[in-house]
């Protein structure tokens, strides 16, 4: 589904990525980790093209995300993508922002549109908060909002970018429950988190990065039982000890 | 002080014998008030589009926008309105020259004044909007592109909503800007506002009620601008998103 393959990328003299290579498959959870300042954000940003990069090649469904030739919009429509800080648009509705690019992009007329969006708000528990504004709701709430807006769009893969780091604790479970169930049902995941109760419970592989580089890309079993790099049991050393 | 007030001179004949003094006031309050609203609207259609090519990643497009700004903010007024008014009907074609110059001489004053007015406040517009478009969130962009929309999408249903309401605040004050700007004018001759409060000064001989009147006259542009805008501004707010991030 998604494939890396010796992807580098740098800001001036900067290096922050270096010869990238891994595979997500069909249906596969992978957790990307790894200390602050690592490339992980920039490594998925790379997947559907918000970051351009300068070396190796990277297809999503068999579609080279580099090549200038390919429509990135049309690409990106198929790729969900969850951030941080939610990045709901704040001045449409929690129904409208589920809507929007569904009646925009993807040409669905408004009631079907709206059908899919009631439909993904009452499965992430917030039917009834549909006509409020992102500004209302808690942290955890705009959330799965965020997971629904991006649910709507049929996407073929998941990204998620630290989806609980800017989460007050008591809403962190809320947000995994829903990704979660989603990885259940299938959904093919690459999730740049620090949750490691999350990773070892639903994911399939552990990416660990440092300065750039995939150090470790192994089963979650091999992983969590014995991470081959210092630095990466260091890092897990200092997680799980929180 | 020898002073002698007489409130009633604006009900006298004026000295071209076809209206009341206060009919030179309201002349000049109309101009004033046309001149300034048509400027506005040309500064905002200007300004918005300028201001979000300073934005947009081509390079020649945010440098031509960028350039725009530079000339229209950093001539002095004064000298805008000269070259609208003097120079540039001498670098028209010979014919388009001439039709300016043999048209009313109103017609060619309010030209030149809005098209001079307009033009400086639109640089100034143009900044705050790319202000705003600035000061937003980046993970807008990056959420709006990630969803599929392409970057004019991304402008006109996510970036700019919220920007044109950051902006509300700062353009008030450039609206209010273009009103007093618009005395200005008066240099070439259009007989705006402060232009006819001079006029009565010369005729009637009674400063202190025409100064008063015009300065009435410029403050309740202020409050109703100042009103209009705070409405607007309510009108567009946004339930429960405090500020930018
Ligand atoms: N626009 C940029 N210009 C220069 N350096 C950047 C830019 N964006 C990120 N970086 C640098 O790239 C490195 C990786 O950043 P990021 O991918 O955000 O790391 P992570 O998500 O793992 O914390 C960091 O050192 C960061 O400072
Ligand atoms: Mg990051």
């Amino acid at each position: 589904m998604i494939s890396m393959n010796k992807v580098s990328k740098h800001y001036g003299a900067f290096q922050v990525l270096t010869d990238c290579t891994t595979h997500v498959n069909k249906g596969e959870v992978v957790v990307v980790c790894g200390p602050s300042g690592s490339g992980k954000s920039t490594l998925i940003k790379c997947v559907n093209g918000l970051e351009p990069f300068q070396g190796g090649q990277i297809t999503v469904n068999g579609v080279s995300v580099g090549d200038p030739k390919t429509n990135l919009s049309k690409l990106r429509a198929q790729v969900g993508m969850v951030f941080q800080n939610f990045e709901l648009f704040p001045h449409m509705t929690i129904i409208e922002n589920l809507t929007v690019a569904q009646i925009k992009v993807l040409g669905r007329d408004q009631h079907e549109a709206e059908a899919k969006g009631m439909q993904l708000l009452d499965r992430v528990g917030l039917k009834v908060q549909a006509l409020k504004y992102p500004g209302q709701l808690s942290g955890g709430q705009q959330q799965r909002v965020a997971i629904a807006r991006a649910l709507a769009m049929d996407p073929i893969c998941m990204l998620f970018d630290e989806p609980t780091s800017a989460l007050d604790p008591e809403m962190i479970n809320e947000v995994l429950d829903v990704m979660t169930e989603l990885a259940q049902e299938g959904m093919t995941m690459m999730c740049v988190t620090h949750e490691m109760g999350f990773a070892k419970r639903v994911a399939h592989r552990v990416i660990f990065m440092d300065v750039g580089h995939i150090v470790e890309d192994d089963s979650k079993e091999a992983f969590f039982a014995n991470p081959r790099s210092e630095r990466a049991q260091q890092f897990l050393a200092k997680i799980l000890h929180h | 002080m020898g002073y002698h007030w007489n409130w009633g001179v604006f009900l006298q004949p004026s000295a071209t014998g076809d209206d009341t003094y206060l009919g030179w006031m309201l002349y000049g309050f109309k101009m004033t008030i046309g001149l300034s609203l048509s400027a506005w609207i040309m500064a905002l259609i200007l300004g918005a589009v300028i201001g979000v090519l300073r934005t947009v990643p081509n390079k020649v497009l945010s440098g031509f926008a960028m350039g725009y700004v530079e000339l229209f903010r950093n001539i002095p007024l004064l000298v805008q309105l000269f070259l609208w008014y003097f120079v540039l009907p001498e670098l028209l074609p010979p014919s388009l020259g001439n039709a300016f110059k043999q048209s009313n001489p109103i017609v060619q004053q309010f030209l030149a004044s809005m098209l001079c007015l307009g033009l400086f406040t639109s640089a100034r517009v143009a900044e705050q909007v790319r202000s705003g478009i600035n000061s937003l969130p980046p993970g807008q962009k990056n959420a709006s592109l990630a969803i599929g929309f392409t970057l004019s999408q991304t402008y006109r249903y996510v970036m700019l909503p919220m920007a044109f309401r950051l902006v509300v605040p700062p353009l008030t004050s450039e609206f209010l800007n273009i009103f007093k700007n618009s005395a200005v004018c008066s240099t070439i001759g259009l007989l705006e506002l402060a232009a006819q409060g001079r006029q009565l000064v010369d005729y009637t001989a009674q400063p202190y009620e025409s100064f008063i009147a015009v300065t009435v006259a410029y403050m309740l542009i202020n409050v109703v601008v100042m009103f209009g805008m705070r409405w607007v501004e309510a009108h567009v707010r946004v339930p429960g998103y405090i500020g930018g991030k």
